[in-house]
C-alpha cells in the first residue's frame, strides 16, 4: 500500500514508527550503533540522566532469570552536563527523535535536570519515578499518588518540552497513579518500569545480586505489562508509551491493540542488539498484510 | 566494530572435567579477534535469553577457538553443541591486552587460562621471550600447548596433584620468577594478590576481569569493576569490564 503511514504523534511530537528503546537498555545509542541505524528509530530514550553523576550500585548487577532478567544497576550515569555535551550532539546527526529520561533522589534534583535541559536540542522529557534500584526518591515517588502529583507539577513548572511520567507497575493500582501523575500535568505516560524480584544462589546460599533485589523485565513480564498498559489507556485519556517484555512485532501490535501510542523495546535489545529494526520491518509486514494504512486503525481497539 | 553473526560449530570435545575446547567458524568476527578480547554465545533456547561471554583462545583465520568451564545452563547448553550445527555470536568484545615489547610473564588462574594462549602465540610471534604460570584447582589443561609455542610453563595446583602445590604467587616466588610485564586473567582474589607482589617487584600487570553482563558491549551497565579515577569526587568510578576492560591496567583496580 502506498499511502501506508508508520508514523505516531506524541504531544505534538511526530515519530516516523512507533519503535523506540527503553531507558537504560540502550545508552543513548552509541553503543548499538554498529549495528542499528539510528535513523530508522521512532525515538531513542536515552538512559537516565541525573543532575550530578551518580555511582549505581556494587556489582553483581545483573541476574538471569527464566525468560528474562533482574538489574540492580541502579542508574548510574555521568550526570546532565556530560549528557548535554556529548550525547545530544551524537544523536543530532541521526533523524530520530530524542527522549531524555530524568531520575533524581529528590524533587529538587529532578528540578535541576529539568532546568539544564530547558532551551537544549532534545525532543520530549520522561520522569523516572519508578527506578526501584535506588533508596531514595526513584520508585518512593511513584507509589504514593500525592506524592506522584507533587513531584509532576513541581517538574512541569521548569520543563519546556512535553513531559512523559514513567510508571512502576510495583503498585496495587497503577491507574490510581496514572490519573494522579495526569492531575500533576503528565502529557504522556510510559509503563512499565520493571516489577522488583529475586534470584538466589543455593550453592552460595546468597543472592545473586549485591542489592538482593533488582527489578524484573524481559520477555516473562510482558503480559503483566500489557494488562497495565490496557488499564491505563481505558482509565486515563494521555498518550501511552508501552513496555514491558515487548520483543518483536507481534508484541508491539498487542501493545498497540491495547492503545499504546508507541512501544518501546528494552531488554530485547540485549537478547538481539538488532530487535528495534526488526520490530519497525515486521509492524510494516502487518501493515501491509492487512490492509492496514495507518496505526490509529487498530490503536485501543480492545475494550 | 562489533558484528554478529551464526557461527558454524567446527569441533567441541571436553577435554577434561567440566571443560570444554569449541571450534566456531565465524570469519567476521575472526578477523577482527585480539588477544585477551571476548565474544559473545546465544543459548537461544527461549528460557535462557542472555548471552554469555566467553574469551577467546585461539584466533584462526576463519575460526574462533573457545575452551570454557561449564558453569550453568549456558554453558551446559554450549558444551552440547554438536558438529556442524550453529550458534548465534556477538564480537568482538572488550578491549584485549597490550602487547608491549619486553619479557612476558604470563599468569592464569583456572578457567582464566585459556585467553592467555593467544596472548603467548601473538608475544611469542614478536620474539618476546615467555614465561606461562598456570594455576587450577585440581589436574591441569592447555599446559602442553604453551610448551609446544615455545614458552617456558610453570604449574601450581591447590591439590599438588601437578607441579608446585599452592597458589600462582607463591609459585611466582619461589622460582623468584621475574619480567618486565604480566598478562594476567582468573578470580579477582588471585588477580589482587598477584598485582599486589609484582607492582611491589616493579612488574606492570595487565588483569583481565570479570563480571556478571546482561549485553556485552556497553550499554546495560551491569559488569563494573571500581577503578581510581582523579577526576571524580572520591577518586573513583564504575567502569564496565565489557566494554572500559575486561583488561586494566592493575595500579588502576581498586581490590576489595
Amino acid at each position: 500500500m502506498s499511502n501506508m503511514d508508520m508514523s505516531v504523534d506524541i504531544c505534538g511530537v511526530k515519530l516516523k514508527n512507533p519503535v523506540m528503546t527503553a531507558s537504560g537498555t540502550f545508552g543513548s545509542g552509541v553503543e548499538f550503533s554498529d549495528f542499528v541505524d539510528l535513523n530508522r528509530l521512532g525515538a531513542v530514550v536515552v538512559k537516565g540522566v541525573a543532575a550530578k553523576p551518580w555511582k549505581g550500585n556494587p556489582a553483581p548487577r545483573i541476574a538471569e532469570v527464566y525468560g528474562g532478567m533482574l538489574n540492580s544497576v541502579g542508574l548510574q550515569n555521568p550526570g546532565v552536563d556530560w549528557f548535554i555535551e556529548n550525547d545530544i550532539p551524537f544523536l543530532r546527526r541521526f533523524d530520530t527523535k530524542i527522549i531524555v529520561n530524568v531520575c533524581g533522589h529528590s524533587i529538587e534534583e529532578y528540578t535541576d535536570v529539568v532546568k539544564k535541559l530547558r532551551g537544549r536540542d532534545i525532543d520530549l522529557l520522561e520522569l523516572n519515578i519508578s527506578c526501584p534500584n535506588v533508596s531514595e526518591g526513584g520508585m518512593s515517588f511513584g507509589t504514593e499518588p500525592e506524592m506522584a502529583k507533587k513531584v509532576v507539577s513541581e517538574v512541569k513548572k521548569y520543563a519546556d518540552k512535553p513531559l512523559i511520567v514513567k510508571l512502576t507497575p510495583n503498585v496495587t493500582d497503577i491507574t490510581v497513579i496514572a490519573k494522579a501523575v495526569k492531575e500533576g500535568g503528565a502529557d504522556a505516560l510510559s509503563l512499565i518500569n520493571t516489577l522488583t524480584g529475586m534470584k538466589i544462589d543455593i550453592y552460595r546460599r546468597k543472592p545473586v545480586l549485591h542489592r538482593k533485589i533488582g527489578g524484573m523485565s524481559g520477555p516473562a513480564v510482558k503480559p503483566v505489562a500489557l494488562r497495565m498498559v490496557w488499564q491505563v489507556c481505558k482509565a486515563v485519556d494521555l498518550p501511552v508509551i508501552g513496555m514491558g517484555g515487548i520483543s518483536n512485532a507481534e508484541d508491539a501490535l498487542e501493545f498497540i491493540m491495547a492503545g499504546a501510542t508507541g512501544v518501546s523495546l528494552g531488554t530485547a535489545n540485549f537478547i538481539d542488539p538488532m530487535a528495534t529494526v526488526k520490530t519497525i520491518d515486521g509492524i510494516e509486514k502487518f501493515m501491509r498484510e492487512q490492509n492496514i494504512s495507518n496505526l490509529s486503525e487498530i490503536r485501543g481497539i480492545i475494550d | 566494530m562489533k558484528k554478529t553473526e551464526t557461527a558454524k560449530v567446527v569441533s567441541n570435545k571436553r577435554i577434561t572435567d567440566g571443560i570444554f575446547d569449541l571450534t566456531l567458524e565465524c570469519p567476521q568476527l575472526s578477523v577482527m579477534a585480539k588477544a585477551g578480547q571476548f565474544i559473545e554465545l546465544y543459548p537461544d533456547n527461549g528460557a535462557n535469553l542472555l548471552s554469555r561471554p566467553i574469551s577467546i583462545c585461539e584466533a584462526g583465520e576463519n575460526t574462533l577457538r573457545l575452551v570454557f568451564q561449564v558453569v550453568g545452563k549456558g554453558t551446559d547448553i554450549f558444551s552440547k553443541l554438536e558438529t556442524g550445527s550453529g550458534v548465534r555470536v556477538l564480537g568482538t568484545c572488550g578491549n584485549g591486552y597490550e602487547l608491549k615489547n619486553g619479557s612476558a610473564l604470563l599468569v592464569g588462574g583456572g578457567i582464566g587460562v585459556p585467553p592467555l594462549y593467544e596472548t603467548a602465540k601473538q608475544l611469542i610471534k614478536k620474539g618476546i621471550d615467555v614465561t606461562v604460570v598456570l594455576g587450577f584447582r585440581s589436574g591441569c589443561f592447555l599446559n602442553d600447548e604453551f610448551e609446544k609455542l615455545g614458552a617456558k610453563v610453570y604449574i601450581a595446583t591447590d591439590d599438588g596433584s601437578v607441579g608446585f602445590k599452592g597458589n600462582v604467587v607463591d609459585l611466582i616466588k619461589a622460582k623468584g620468577l621475574k619480567a618486565d610485564n604480566v598478562y594476567s586473567c582468573g578470580p579477582k582474589i588471585m588477580l589482587k594478590f598477584l598485582a599486589l607482589y609484582c607492582e611491589e617487584q616493579g612488574m606492570d600487570v595487565q588483569v583481565s576481569m570479570e563480571e556478571r553482563m546482561a549485553c556485552g558491549i556497553g550499554a546495560c551497565v551491569g559488569c563494573v569493576v571500581k577503578i581510581k579515577d582523579e577526576a571524580a569526587e572520591d577518586g573513583w568510578t564504575y567502569k564496565k569490564v565489557c566494554k572500559d576492560g575486561p583488561v586494566f591496567d592493575s595500579k588502576a583496580v581498586i581490590w576489595e
